[in-house]
Order: structure tokens, then sequence, then C-alpha cells
């Protein structure tokens, strides 16, 4: 993974919007204990930084952004995980179900 | 950053939404705490007529009526004799984002532009962002979608931050969160800073976009089979697909036509803790959103929420998160669409429904969803593993949201479980009594009254019995 951007580079951004005790009144308690926090993707202003560090960003749309740089070429980690047994079986069982009616008999 | 106080941001709401809407709210007040829907519906909305015109130059809407042959026939072998109405399907992810929501989308985008807006913002981690941001590209204005996405370790849940990367894919600026409904505050920050038109979910004019949905539904079920739908099943969460299909089935004449509304059942579930955040497998179309806004429509970012779903549905049910799972192989698997989950919730509730229902009956599923990674089956069922949530085979009466899923062994245990309607009533006139009235029963006129008759269909002898009013 990339640990160093440069101006222009395609950056991911964090910033901690409010912190656990400025949260709304009415989230429960464990949500409490935590701060609100806040990710959004553009291209880095600064010449140069290291994750971690404080950085200003133009979104796709153009808006200038600061926040912590947290990943360069931020990549997407959702995918379709492998197959699961639970669905596995399904499709031939209803299958086979069908195939045990006679058309005449619908 | 510095951010503005919490509470400092929320008391400008009403200033922020009438600049970013364009709707003055006050003009349909009346009683003391109703408001005039229906002029509110027809001064704010577009005619049919218009939507349909608008609908059809951003490439939304004629979609599909397919017809589920194989899983009728499935229905019909567990049905008794006589029974097992046909099932069809609306293939809403035809839509240019995938979705039904590209309907809501086109409008509000259409009335953005006409209005002057450069940009539009939608506060939405559902398939509305990838609507708005498909629909802002064809119209080259700006787009910002604020999704709620992480819990507080940084995991996202994969079928939100598939919906993300969606938006990205359109051109928008995605905002991405952790849990919390401060996402409202932050949607407000952004609404200020940038002047953007806000595209939000429950406007007259998005909830019109989707009164196409219904009106199609009737005209492709009398060409096919010469009649109306005897019902037409809806998936539900904020209101909005309940209460636009039913207008759009009115509007084309479906007196008799039953609007069925199904949910997938998350009780027990907190919609804002950020332990329970990641224990969903599905984000959308559950009891999170769709009890409350039943009984509370005006919960919603705008003043008076024009989705009213107590107005239209005449009956309400749910399904658990393994039968959505099961009916999305199946039609996957007997009728080659791959498509859901969360768009299956109605077609798990259909399957159940139409083996209640005569053999010459119709019962329509009314949208399809685009699948994909981290939406599909695969992805929240690994993801649901990897949170401590057991997945099985067996028996769906077990299901208990955030602890299992229990995934069917045979299609006959798939069931919808009626909610009593008239509990949900007398949940709603309990928010207009802690709300408005707060116990003061003068406060009730007889516009309110005939206003709440409306709203939940009740005759105003009844209610005031029930809010012990005489």
């Amino acid at each position: 993974m990339l640990t160093r951007a440069y101006k222009g580079d395609y950056v991911q951004i964090g910033d901690t919007v409010l912190r656990p005790g400025e949260r709304a009144p009415q989230v429960p308690e464990d949500t409490k204990k935590v701060p609100l926090e806040m990710r959004v993707k553009g291209f880095m202003e600064n010449d140069s930084a290291q994750i971690g560090q404080e950085v200003m960003v133009k979104t796709v749309i153009g808006r200038s952004i600061r926040g912590i740089l947290m990943a360069v070429n931020p990549r997407f980690t959702h995918d379709f995980a492998g197959p699961q047994p639970e669905l596995l079986h399904i499709g031939s069982e209803l299958k086979k179900i069908l195939r045990t009616v006679k058309a005449d008999e619908l | 950053m510095n951010y503005k106080k919490y509470e400092e941001v929320m008391n400008q709401k009403a200033r922020i939404m009438k600049d970013s809407i364009g709707i003055d709210y006050e003009d349909f007040e009346q009683g003391n705490f109703s408001f005039d829907y229906e002029k509110m519906m027809r001064v704010c909305g577009y005619e049919l007529e218009e939507i349909i015109d608008i609908q059809r130059k951003s490439g939304v809407g004629n979609t599909p009526l397919l017809e589920l042959e194989n899983i009728t026939k499935l229905a019909r072998m567990l049905s008794p004799k006589g029974k097992g109405a046909r099932i069809f399907i609306k293939d809403e992810a035809s839509n240019p984002s995938g979705s039904f929501k590209a309907r809501r989308a086109a409008v509000s985008v259409y009335h953005a532009k006409k209005l002057g807006y450069s940009g539009i913002i939608s506060a939405t981690s559902g398939n509305y962002g990838a609507a708005v941001a498909s629909q802002a590209a064809r119209s080259g204005l700006n787009c910002i979608v604020v999704q709620e996405v992480y819990d507080s370790k940084g995991i996202g849940q994969p079928e939100i931050l598939e919906k993300g990367r969606s938006c990205e894919a359109y051109g928008a600026e995605v905002v991405q969160l952790t849990v919390g409904p401060e996402l409202f505050y932050y949607f407000l920050l952004l609404l200020e800073e940038t002047g953007y038109f806000n595209a939000s979910l429950y406007t007259p004019f998005g909830i019109a976009g989707i009164e196409t949905l219904g009106f199609e539904v009737a005209q492709q079920v009398r060409s096919i089979a010469g009649k109306d739908p005897e019902a037409v099943v809806i998936t539900h969460a904020g209101g909005g697909n309940v209460t636009g299909t039913a207008r759009g089935l009115k509007k084309a004449g479906c007196g008799n036509t039953q609007i069925i509304a199904a949910s997938v059942d998350l009780k027990g579930l907190h919609m804002a803790s950020d332990t329970d955040f990641n224990k969903k497998s599905f984000t959308t179309g559950h009891t999170g959103f769709g009890i409350p806004f039943a009984t509370w429509p005006d919960r919603a970012d705008v003043p008076r929420n024009a989705a009213r779903p107590l107005r239209y549905m005449d009956r309400y049910g749910l399904v658990s998160q393994g039968e959505v799972f099961y009916v999305t192989e199946m039609l996957a698997q007997l009728e080659g669409l791959e498509r859901g989950p969360a768009g299956n919730v109605s077609l798990a509730a259909a399957f159940a429904l139409a083996q209640e229902m005569d053999d010459d009956q119709i019962i329509v599923v009314q949208e399809t969803e685009y699948t994909g990674a981290g939406k599909h089956p695969l992805a929240q069922l690994a993801f649901a593993k990897a949170h401590g949530v057991e997945v099985t085979r067996g028996n769906p009466e077990e299901n208990r949201p955030g602890v299992n899923i229990v995934i069917p062994e045979r299609p006959e245990q798939i069931r919808f479980c009626d909610i009593n309607m008239q509990s949900l009533k007398e949940s709603y006139l309990k928010n207009i009594d802690n709300n408005y009235l707060k116990g003061k029963k003068d406060c009730l006129t007889s516009i309110d009254l005939e206003f709440l008759a409306e709203e939940i269909r009740l005759g105003k002898g009844k209610i005031c019995d029930l809010l012990q009013v005489r």
C-alpha cells in the first residue's frame, strides 16, 4: 500500500465531525461513546504528504476539504465473497420439486 | 476541522430546508396541526402526464412486467386446489441506475434544474444515491451523496459500499459517515455550504415520480390479462414506494386493487446503534424504517412528508432476512433473473400471499433492483457470519434479527406475517397526541379530525374514541 501521496494524486481523507461529547442527544449509549467520522475522496492539493498528515483535497465536483490522509488510490474492498453452503442447494432443490408436477395438474 | 455545534445547525433546519427545496410548507398548513395533503401534491408536484414525459426523456420507466411462471407453478403446488395467483414482477432494475429510485430522482433533478440550482445533494445510504447521481450526470448538475457507511471500527456495510461506488461511477462526490442520525446534521452543513438543491426522498415531486410505476403496472396488467391486478405488493421503508405506487394505481382507475406493503423484519436492532449497525443484512426495506415512517411520516427531513403510507396500505406484513435470501435464489434459478436482494422483500411476501389467492387472480411484485458486489446474498451472508450472526438452514420462524439468519429448508416455510393495521393506526394517533395535542383535546378542530380520518382511513367517531375526545 502506498504511504506517500503527491499533488494531484487521488486520495481518501478522514475527519472527526463530532467528538463523543458533542453527539446528538437522541443517539443510543454505544454510539454516544464514539465520534462521528467522515471520509471523502479527492485530488490532493499539497505537494506531498504521508498517511496520517493533514492535507487538502479537491473533490471530483471541485469542493475543497481538509482532513487526515488515509489512503492513496483507495481501492474498493467489497466483493461477492465466496460460495455460501446455505444457498448452494436451493436452486436444485426447487427444480426437483417443480419436476414432480405434471402439466395437467396446474 | 472545526464544525458548527450540532444544536446550532439543527436550529437552522427550517430555513436551510426552505432554501434548498424552494417549497414554503406554511402554505398548506390548516387547523391546529394538520395540512392540506392533496393541495400540496397538486401545487408542488407535477401532473402524471408531465412526469411521464420527464421520465421518458431521462430514460426512466417503461420497465418490463414479467410473469414468473415457474414461481407461480411452485406456489400452486403448495396451495389448496384452485388457489395460487399468477405472480408478475415489475423489473425496475432496468432503470438507468438499476432501481425504481430513478423515477424519484428524474423528477427531483428536473425540478432542481428548472429552479436554477447548480447542484443537488442526497442524504441516503440506499439506491436513491445512485439514482440521483445518474440523473444529475445526464442533466449536468453537480451531485453530492451523503451516506451512513461505517461502524466506529471503520468497517463498511458492503451493500452501502457498493452503492457508494455506484454513485462515484456517475461522477458524484460521496461523503461517507459513521453510524448516527447526525448524518442529517452533516447534510444541512453541506446544503448551506453549497447552496445546492435537496433531493429529499419525501418531496411532493419525488413521490409523484413513483406514480408512473403504479400507472404502468395497471396498464401492463390490463394489456396482458384484460383486467386490473387483484393485489400489488410493495417493499416498504420510508413510505414513498407505497404512496407513489398506490397513487399511480388509483390514477389509472384501479379502485379494487389491494395495496400490500412488506418489510423485512429487523425488530430489536437499533437503527442508530454503532454495535447493531453491521448486524443487519438489509439496509433498506426493513422495519427500522417501515414502522416509524408509517406511524409518524413527518419524521422526515422536510416539514411535511409527501409519503404517507397509512393512507394507502390495505395490509402490511413482514418476512425474514433468510426468506428474502431464499427467494432471491429462487428468482435467479427458476426465472433467470439475478436481482436484489433488498428489492425481493415484496417477492418473498407475494410468494406466500399468492397461495391465499384464487388461481385466476393476479399479484404483482412492483420492483426489482440491481445486484452486484457487496449487495449480493453471498457478500451479505459472509459479512453476517463475520459479525457473529449465525447462518443456518431451518425454520424461518426461528429467525432472530442480529442473532441468526435462518434460510428456509422448503418453499412452504415462507410466510407473510401480518402486522395488525389497527395497532399501527393507534400508534399513529399516539404520535399525534404526543407531538401536537399533548393532552389538550380541545386542540382537535374539525379540519384536523377530517385530516386524521384521511391519514389513517378510520371513522371520525372511532378516532375521537381512541384519542379520548368527545
